[in-house]
């Protein structure tokens, strides 16, 4: 038993299978691919595998401390930054193998022209407290 | 024992009671809960002499009231309605079944753990929740989608033993320690388990949950986690283990040995050993031997390169790791320490760095970049001094 989390990106990474860029889809080829997600979130919250499951705006900001008294220096997001996370899904799973399954579940959400979007999904485990048998 | 102890104690019993009066398990189970929580959030029990008798009563109650509320079970209530109340003698095997039914094979084991804790440990669903980190309402549906999927399975149906230990065995290692110490309730209902039946297996988990449990005073100081070789002894609960170790010899006397005994019997080594140089390894690398014919595991290949590593020395050890897969959880670890043992400084802080990466629990990552470190600085200290 263990959480995973998984990442979608606006972009980094390999390009998804269907490549058409977002701002090409059509409204209803957007709204698809959002109700897929939510079915998505439904089907795990009903299966006790849910944590949390959140969307990310594009827009934000880069912050970083500049010493002390020093106000905060804070840059929009980078042109040259290539990664850009756009959500996630915080699951709990019995292995490994049903996070797979999960990940690839969530990449396929449907894109334009109504076929899967495959997008590469980032599948990363989250820290727990070490088992009772270490030390 | 307070009122409120007694009470979560009686639960599996009383969940039992109802089942034998004719009330499913799911509906039986939700009656027990309600009466519970009811008696938990009102001073109540104060006055109440029979625990026991007075939740059978509020959770019966409790599930007629369900029953009522319900318009399509009118004709089963008026059934139940005139049954006369049968007595409140518990039958063990009532709690055995609900052991077997909480472990079910239909259940995965992330949902049978959820159900073992609230229905044979009496937890609410917001305790769990919170002992997991997980939404109550997530959990609410873990559990409930559960008990939906063990419909129609009687109660009095005798189950997989083996099954029930390993849940109990998952349960104890999850080690998360919130309000509720989830690690204490698998000993509590371990140890209820090992009252009702005579499986020397059940009684080999109960005595290596309380030698593990012992000497968690020790495991993390200030924040860090202490490896087994470096903890104070003395912080170690001398009462636990000499249960553990009772509780295990009477286990063994019985010569049906099972992979939990010897674990257990590795555990008692260890807390038999009144330093960490005089753990008699041994006899470990004999019981690893002993565990693989139970079952051949590259995490017991593990253990048994590592017990090797200081019974015949790090280069046996490191013949041994050779032969389990570095995909294994803490294979870098132990290799990085079997490293340092026969002289490959450099090696063994690469691998102590690589088993940082690849470490799923905050304690152990910072452990192992501390080794790392260390390593590395005595490196250079090596170096400076030429």
């Amino acid at each position: 038993m263990a959480k995973y989390l998984m990442l979608k990106h606006y972009r980094g990474g390999r390009p998804a299978a269907n490549a058409v860029p977002m701002d090409q889809l059509t409204p209803d080829e957007w709204a698809a691919h959002v109700q897929y997600m939510l079915d998505m979130e439904e089907r795990l919250l009903a299966s006790g595998e849910l944590v949390s499951s959140e969307g990310l705006s594009m827009g934000g900001a880069w912050v970083r401390f500049d010493g002390e008294g020093r106000p905060p220096v804070v840059d929009g997001p980078f042109a040259e930054t290539k990664d850009l996370i756009a959500g996630w899904m915080l699951i709990e799973v019995d292995s490994y193998q049903r996070a797979l399954d999960l990940a690839s579940e969530l990449s396929a959400a449907p894109w334009a022209g109504g076929t899967p979007l495959g997008e590469w999904l980032e599948l990363r485990e989250v820290m727990s407290a070490p088992p009772a048998e270490v030390g | 024992m307070g009122p409120a102890t007694a009470l979560r104690r009686a639960i599996p019993e009383v969940v039992g009671i109802l089942v034998r009066r004719g009330a499913d398990f799911a509906s039986a189970e939700d009656a027990v809960q309600t009466a519970l929580v009811r008696a938990l959030e009102r001073p109540i029990l104060g006055g109440v002499r029979d625990v026991r008798a007075w939740l059978v009563t509020v959770a019966w109650r409790a599930f007629l009231d369900q029953v009522r509320s319900d318009t399509a079970r009118a004709a089963r209530e008026e059934r139940l309605a005139q049954e006369p109340e049968r007595g409140l003698v518990p039958q063990h095997d009532d709690t055995l079944g609900l052991y077997f039914l909480c472990t079910h094979p239909v259940l995965t084991s992330t949902s049978a753990i959820a159900l073992t804790l609230r229905a044979v440990a009496g937890l609410t669903t917001r305790q769990i929740a919170d002992a997991f980190l997980v939404p109550e309402a997530t959990m609410a549906q873990r559990i409930s989608r559960a008990k939906q999927r063990l419909v129609g399975i009687p109660l009095d149906q005798p189950g997989d033993l083996s099954r029930v230990v390993r849940v109990l065995y998952l349960l104890f290692n999850e080690g998360y320690s919130g309000e509720i110490d989830i690690a204490a309730e698998a000993v509590r209902v371990t140890r209820q388990l090992a009252a009702l039946t005579d499986e020397p297996e059940v009684a080999g988990l109960l005595a290596l949950m309380l030698l593990h449990h012992a000497r968690r005073p020790a495991r993390v100081i200030g924040g860090r986690l202490v490896p087994l070789a470096e903890q104070d002894r003395s912080l170690w609960d001398v009462d636990a283990i000499t249960e553990g170790v009772a509780i295990l010899q009477s286990a063994l006397a019985r010569d049906r040995l099972g992979q939990y005994q010897a674990q257990a019997a590795i555990a008692a080594l260890h807390a038999d050993a009144p330093t960490a140089a005089e753990t008699d390894w041994v006899q470990i690398v004999e019981w690893y031997d002993e565990l693989l014919v139970f079952g051949d595991s590259p995490v017991i290949r593990l253990g048994r390169a590592v017990a090797i590593g200081e019974a015949d020395g790090p280069r046996a050890g490191l013949a041994a790791l050779d032969l389990v897969g570095d995909d294994v959880p803490r294979y870098h670890a132990a290799l990085a320490y079997l490293q340092e043992r026969s002289g490959a400084t450099d090696a063994a802080a690469a691998e102590y760095a690589e088993a940082a990466r690849l470490a799923t629990s905050i304690l152990e990552q910072e452990h192992l970049l501390r080794q790392a470190q260390r390593l590395s600085q005595s490196r250079d200290t090596i170096a400076d001094d030429r």
